[in-house]
């Protein structure tokens, strides 16, 4: 049977990751994939809480949290495409200006 | 000691979100990232929350891994490569990452919740408990989260839209 401790772990080894991925990478794409898995993460925290003390609250949190993740995750793909469209590039090393 | 199941589930979460990371080509690293997501719905289905699990499944592996691989097609091919990666900034990344394991690893296994039993052996969260409370105490952040979708989905087609399309002469006669 696995402990609570388990999934923090993988929780914290999840979040370095997504860490390493933001600070490392300079393509727009594999940056928002670093958001997702440190937002995974928080989730897996939260569902992990939820289960261990038990409450119900942690599970509504994980769920609306997993809505807005969705709504973040589609205006950063539209902000990426019009970004390519100026620059024709999705390094943000690039992105230079705000210029419109 | 963790079962088998965990430690199976853990290494191809993991192992895909390291994946999803470092392959070369993105589209790759986006199929990746949709295991790794699967691979978070198997841990919530091991912490007894299948609703959450099928949302999971639903959302991220359904709309947002989909929504990915479709921007990667929008993308030419030369900008789906990782280019020119600094190695010393490489390397500066990977030991801030073993710190951040390490330190916060410790942190989590000296504070005595590997101790404290936590409540894994009560009964888990019926799923009524859960539409009970996301239909009376928190309606109204329902309803707005409801509008923020909404509204995010339109920003992103606002964002998304060719203007150049509307510039060009009309043919039409009306």
């Amino acid at each position: 049977m696995s402990e609570l401790i388990d999934f923090l772990i993988v929780a914290v080894v999840l979040v370095a990751i997504g860490v390493y991925g933001l600070v490392v990478k300079r393509n727009a794409i594999r940056m928002l994939f670093s958001i997702e898995i440190i937002a995974n993460a928080a989730n897996l925290t939260l569902v992990a809480f939820s289960r261990g003390i038990p409450n119900a609250q942690g599970q509504v949190f994980a769920l609306f949290s997993i809505a807005i993740a969705a709504a973040e995750v589609a205006v950063g793909l539209g902000l990426i495409i019009v970004a390519y469209r100026l620059y024709k590039e999705v390094d943000v090393a690039e992105y230079k200006s705000l210029k419109g | 000691m963790a079962d088998p199941v965990f430690i199976a589930v853990a290494v191809l979460t993991v192992g895909s979100a390291i994946i999803a990371l470092e392959t070369k080509e993105l589209i790759y690293g986006a199929i990746a990232l949709a295991i790794c997501m699967m691979g978070i719905a198997g841990f919530f289905l091991l912490l007894d929350a299948p609703f959450v699990a099928m949302f999971q499944i639903a959302v991220y592996v359904g709309a947002v891994a989909v929504l990915i691989i479709f921007t990667v097609m929008l993308v030419n091919t030369q900008g789906l490569f990782t280019s020119k990666e600094d190695r010393k900034r490489k390397a500066a990344g990977i030991t801030l990452m073993l710190i951040m394991i390490a330190s916060l690893g410790t942190l989590l296994i000296v504070s005595g919740l590997n101790q404290h039993q936590a409540g894994f052996d009560l009964p888990p969260i019926d799923i009524k408990a859960l539409g009970q409370q996301m239909l009376t105490y928190y309606a109204p952040v329902l309803v707005i989260l409801g509008l923020t979708l909404a509204g995010s989905i339109i920003a992103a087609l606002a964002l998304a839209r060719r203007e150049e399309v509307e510039q060009q002469p009309n043919e039409r006669t009306d």
